[in-house]
């Protein structure tokens, strides 16, 4: 029998990031005017995005049971790969994308071969690929920073279009695709059956092993997306970019209510996540809090997040 | 003096009540069988005895004195152990430091946090020796089967003193050999006056080994008769509250082509030598004791496992089968003996649940098509009758019967034309047994092939057109329904 308590409880664990997220935002409102205003927010949404694209990709990847340690890597490696394309009056913008895409591609369906062939756990192959990322992006531009990147290339992460900053629109449609991709397509229902029992999944006729494969592959690509929105931005392909990003991207699928034991989380979820800790950053630098303080607070989040859900689920 | 006296317990859920006054009067030096159906309110009560939840009101009288707002270790002290149906026990430790663990200073007598492993090594098997066990305690937990893990927590509870021990399904997962071992200890904890409540779905077994039988049903104490005074139909009917007339359907289904066919199947270390075939409408009862390679010649082939030899024939043609999912492309469904290992996605509702297996046949692009699996497993599930309050449920929160026909729905929408069905009834109770024996014989009556592994005798004997033994891994006979009875199964079981 289930206690309504209970039941009450538990939908709060489930929607207490929403709701935390949402109150938050209020008191910033009140106490800093700066906050709610459309160039503020704007900001908030364009420094998010990259964080917030490779939290989606890391989602796929989590809810499957996995994790993927590579997303900062691939963000240097991709990037440079791009801004290698993407000199002024040399090839059209599509190009460096297509290539920086398919780099992603190939890294992240190279973590997918790995894990699902070798048997070795995913912490442990994306922590190497990780490491060889790290290393071909220094090997690919030959330890210097890309530079001299066309305007077209730039308005990827610097430009507007009806004022909204570019990167606000590609993380709407990532956002949107991804949702739909995790919620209407069998794929995305298989995602959730092998990370929930995974030799269930296997029995019901699953191909674990192909589900696999899509996640990293789909997770790579994301990762190229922020790796090239982050190069146009700083309009320089830096292979030292990215270091750390997988930990907030993971951290945001987290906050989202994504378990790391896998078969739950949602997009949405992952959205807020990394909006919650976009907008703390922000107002902690509208309140003039130094980055050191920044970290600890973040840190108190994740955990209290996770302490959160936990309560609501044991109950 | 009765050992332990419960009376007047209640607790409710949110209003709900779960136990209603339910009494217990036990006796040292009995096993007192604690029967119902799943929900009738055992587990909640037994919880509520070992101290994992308060009850609302009521009293428990452990030997004269009045059991008071006890944490589960205290009460595990004062005398009342239970053998859980999950053993929960630490892989990486050995017997005897599991059987002593969180109790290493008393045993050492010594206030220092330094370990006496040698002293708890020897507590230890002076303890499994006592119990006529032949377990070593320097072995490591993940080694042992689960009988033996039982023993294990057994012996815990005897370290404890225990004065009730509480045996919750304990042959659930453990072969016939074992069962006997176990009665055996139980019967010599008898003679030492421990007092033992036992939760079994297994009716044979309730008779061979209980003295007395308390039943409850939706959370209302029925009553409580000595073993001797009831049969079998009398205990379904306090049960279950109604009469169930025969278990078994009666059958004369007709039989039609050979469907599935296997020659010479073997799999090193598992089973050799295997051969039948099964034609449509027909029952294929599989006996064998555990660990006879039942469960093994299931899984190779539907692909879970690879066999090393041998092939198997669909409709008279060869087939070959990597992984189910060729099985299920085949027409070949598998409803597995590990209903939480490989029967159900646990975060999944009812309907995730059911259609996992044949999500192609809502195919739109690369989308769900939403209606069509709507429709489908609502149809299912109202055919099996499942009982949840909506498809968007979560498989985790049915009872036990309800999960299994959710497994079972859920490989029949994948339209298998033959089906393996690995213990379809365990840990399911009365009622909802009696619901899948005659879902068994209305698949058969529509033309699917049937094969049934099963433990439990009478329902081998009650279903089955025929029945194939075996024992080691070896086939040892191929009996007719007509001719065959429980003695005989049991003499080809052990050849």
């Amino acid at each position: 029998m289930e206690n309504n308590l209970q039941v009450r409880f538990r939908s709060f664990g489930q929607y207490g990031i929403y709701l935390a997220f949402l109150i938050i935002c209020l008191v910033l409102a009140f106490s800093t005017p700066r906050f709610f205003t459309v160039s503020n927010l704007l900001t908030i949404g364009n420094q998010v995005s990259i964080n917030a694209l490779l939290a989606f990709g890391v989602t796929f990847v989590i809810i499957t049971g996995g994790i993927d340690l590579s997303l900062g890597s691939m963000v240097a490696v991709t990037g440079v790969v791009a801004a290698t394309f993407a000199h002024p009056d040399t090839y059209p913008v599509i190009v460096p994308i297509v290539i920086g895409l398919g780099a992603g591609l190939g890294i992240g369906a190279f973590n997918g071969f790995v894990v699902t062939k070798s048997k070795v756990p995913p912490f442990i192959v994306t922590l190497g690929t990780m490491t060889i990322g790290r290393g071909l992006a220094l090997i690919l531009s030959k330890g210097r920073p890309v530079s001299n990147l066309s305007d077209s290339f730039n308005f990827i992460g610097g430009g507007n279009v009806l004022g909204i900053p570019f990167p606000i629109i590609i993380l709407i449609v990532a956002f949107i695709v991804c949702s739909i991709l995790l919620n209407k397509t069998i794929l995305g229902r298989y995602m959730y059956a092998v990370g929930g029992n995974e030799p269930a999944a296997r029995a019901s006729g699953i191909r674990v092993n192909n589900v696999k494969m899509w996640v990293y592959t789909i997770c790579g690509i994301l990762s190229a997306m922020g790796g090239i929105l982050l190069t146009s931005r700083i309009t320089t392909g830096q292979p030292n970019a990215g270091a750390g990003f997988e930990l907030d991207a993971i951290a945001a699928a987290i906050i989202g209510g994504t378990s790391t034991s896998g078969g739950t989380g949602t997009m949405t979820g992952t959205l807020i996540g990394a909006l919650l800790i976009g907008v703390i950053s922000n107002s902690l630098d509208l309140l003039n809090v130094t980055s050191y303080y920044q970290q600890v607070v973040m840190g108190v989040i994740i955990i209290g997040a996770v302490v959160l859900d936990s309560m609501g689920k044991k109950s | 003096m009765p050992i332990l006296q419960v009376s007047n317990l209640t607790k409710s859920y949110s209003g709900i009540k779960a136990l209603d006054n339910v009494q217990l009067t036990l006796k040292s030096g009995e096993v007192h069988a604690l029967m119902g159906e799943n929900g009738a309110g055992k587990s909640t009560f037994m919880k509520i005895l070992i101290g994992l939840i308060p009850a609302d009101s009521g009293e428990i009288i452990l030997e004269g004195k009045k059991l008071t707002g006890s944490r589960v270790n205290d009460i595990q002290r004062k005398g009342i152990s239970m053998i859980h149906q999950e053993i929960m026990s630490i892989p990486e430790l050995t017997v005897a430091q599991n059987i002593f663990l969180g109790r290493e200073k008393e045993i050492t007598g010594s206030q220092t946090g330094w370990l006496n492993d040698g002293k708890i090594r020897q507590r230890a098997t002076a303890l499994l020796e006592e119990m006529g066990v032949t377990i070593s305690p320097d072995i490591k937990m993940k080694y042992l089967s689960v009988a033996q893990m039982q023993m294990v927590e057994i012996a815990k509870a005897i370290s404890n003193n225990a004065k009730v021990i509480i045996m919750d399904e304990p042959t659930s997962a453990i072969s016939d050999k074992e069962v006997a071992m176990l009665f055996n200890i139980i019967r010599n904890l008898k003679a030492k006056g421990v007092a033992i409540i036992y939760i079994s779905h297994k009716m044979d077994e309730i008779f061979k080994i209980s003295d007395t039988i308390t039943v409850l049903r939706d959370g209302k104490y029925i009553g409580t008769k000595g073993a001797s005074e009831l049969d079998e139909r009398e205990l379904i009917h306090m049960m279950v509250g109604r009469e169930i007339g025969s278990m078994f359907p009666e059958s004369n289904i007709e039989k039609g082509r050979e469907i599935l066919s296997v020659k010479n199947l073997g799999k090193r270390n598992s089973f050799a030598e295997i051969n039948f075939s099964v034609r449509a409408g027909e029952i294929l009862g599989i006996a064998g004791l555990m660990g006879a390679g039942r469960t093994e010649i299931a899984r190779a082939i539907y692909g879970l496992d690879k066999p090393d030899n041998g092939s198997i024939y669909l409709d008279g043609e060869e087939i070959s089968i990597q992984s189910p999912d060729d099985a299920i492309k085949y027409g070949i469904g598998y409803v597995s003996e590990d209903r939480k290992g490989l029967g159900f996605i646990p975060q999944m509702s009812v309907q995730g649940n059911l259609s996992l297996g044949s999500l192609s046949k809502h195919k739109k692009g690369i989308f769900i098509n939403a209606n069509s699996e709507e429709s489908v497993t609502a149809e299912m599930a109202g055919n099996l009758r499942i009982k949840s309050s909506g498809l968007a449920q979560k498989v985790t929160t049915l009872s036990g019967g309800n999960q299994q026909k959710v497994v079972i729905g859920k490989v029949l929408l994948s339209s298998p034309k033959v089906i393996f069905l690995d213990e379809p009834t365990r840990g399911v109770d009365v009622g909802a047994k009696f619901e899948i024996y005659k879902l068994i014989h209305q698949l058969a009556a529509e033309g699917m092939g049937i094969i049934m592994i099963s433990s439990e005798l009478p329902e081998i004997l009650g279903l089955s057109d025929r029945i194939m033994v075996l024992s080691k891994g070896k086939q040892t006979a191929m009996l007719s329904r007509e001719v065959a009875t429980q003695e005989l199964i049991m003499k080809f079981a052990v050849e």
